[in-house]
């Protein structure tokens, strides 16, 4: 049976689509069946997080316009060949999204995959919740940061009251994942910590990703974190919460950088 | 329970304590909105309706904007009318409605 997976915020720049490239990888590396869609129609990034964007020929919009078939549009991953890519278009014309075309391609999808990982683009507007309209579950990234955590609290209400499954009477499974952690930082008082966040937004957790220069460099080359630095702390979380959103019960812990022998002696970070 | 230890301790505690009780209180503000006519947007359409009824004018160019204070809330209503304004000629009574 298949699940669509909204990954979504409100506020941008939180790491939806490090997010959703990181769980995507993470899900197919656990030999599922995986394609993430990118919803940012005129600011697509999610070709260039996973590496494809010279790739690209036919988008999202293709599909719905009737222009290309679905498998024309889908991009097969080079390293993993059961994860898939469903990019978005680079047009400025953001309503050549419709509802209706939004349902026709997840209700394909959804025959093909066993998951759909959608990458909403930031804000509360049209490309927002047409990205969390069919949603089964969704992944609310956020940082320990006011803004940040108030945009959330805004889009589990949409989750709640905008989506197909709450029309229905039926609940969006949802999940709060937590990026940029900085866990000594938080243990000063200096940044919100898990429990403050988890209190305020009164939904489950689905992980907790360190602040890490990996996150950085694995976009930098295009490749997600997990597949790029497999050992990494971040990749690490992202594989634990890939995980329990496969329903097992994995221990909650903040991963932690390894530092070698001169670095800790010189005082500086894992680089 | 860190916290607490620290402030036990003595020591200066960082700002997330600030920032989750600003938070607690906001939301708390922001879920009771929620779910409610947006009466801000219907204003502005009636009062659209009504004054379009007897100027021509450009939607756009309609603000309508409401403040909540603590004492005194103020509805403010900033309409632009184009330069050399019509007034519409005047309608039967039965159409106004």
């Amino acid at each position: 049976m298949a699940k669509v997976l909204v990954v979504t915020s409100g506020k941008g720049g939180v790491g939806k689509t490090t997010s959703t490239a990181a769980l995507g990888a993470a899900l197919a590396q656990n030999g599922e069946r995986v394609v993430v869609v990118d919803f940012d129609v005129g600011l697509r990034n999610l070709d260039l997080v996973m590496g494809a964007e010279r790739r690209v020929v036919f988008d999202l919009i293709n599909v719905v316009q009737g222009v290309a078939k679905l498998s024309q549009a889908l991009i097969r991953d080079k390293r993993l060949e059961n994860l898939w890519l469903l990019p978005a278009s680079q047009t400025r014309d953001k309503d050549a999204l419709t509802d209706d075309g939004v349902r026709r391609i997840i209700a394909d999808l959804r025959t093909k995959f066993d998951w759909v990982i959608c990458d909403s683009p930031a804000g509360i507007e049209r490309g927002a919740t047409l990205a969390m309209r069919y949603a089964d579950e969704a992944v609310i990234v956020t940082n320990p940061e006011v803004s940040s955590v108030r945009d959330s609290d805004r889009i589990i209400g949409m989750l709640d009251s905008k989506t197909a499954r709450a029309e229905r009477g039926e609940r969006v499974t949802k999940h709060v994942l937590i990026t940029r952690y900085d866990s000594a930082r938080a243990m000063r008082g200096e940044m919100l910590g898990i429990d403050d966040i988890l209190d305020i937004l009164a939904t489950p957790l689905l992980g907790i990703i360190p602040e890490s220069q990996d996150v950085l460099r694995a976009s930098n080359i295009g490749s997600p974190v997990t597949l790029n630095n497999a050992a990494s702390a971040p990749a690490r979380a992202y594989f634990d919460a890939a995980r329990r959103l496969n329903g097992e019960d994995v221990a909650m812990t903040v991963p932690v950088e390894r530092r070698g022998f001169m670095n800790r002696l010189l005082g500086r970070r894992a680089a | 329970m860190s916290l607490s230890l620290m402030r036990l301790l003595g020591r200066r505690t960082g700002s997330a304590p600030v920032a989750r009780e600003r938070l607690q209180i906001l939301l708390a503000h922001e879920r009771g909105m929620r779910g409610q006519p947006d009466l801000v947007g219907i204003l502005r359409e009636e009062i659209l309706a009504v004054v379009s009824r007897h100027v021509t004018l450009d939607p756009d160019k309609v603000l309508v904007k409401m403040d909540r204070g603590k004492s005194v809330s103020t509805l403010e209503v900033d309409i632009e009318l184009p330069h050399g304004f019509e007034q519409r000629t005047r309608l039967p009574a039965n159409q106004l409605a």
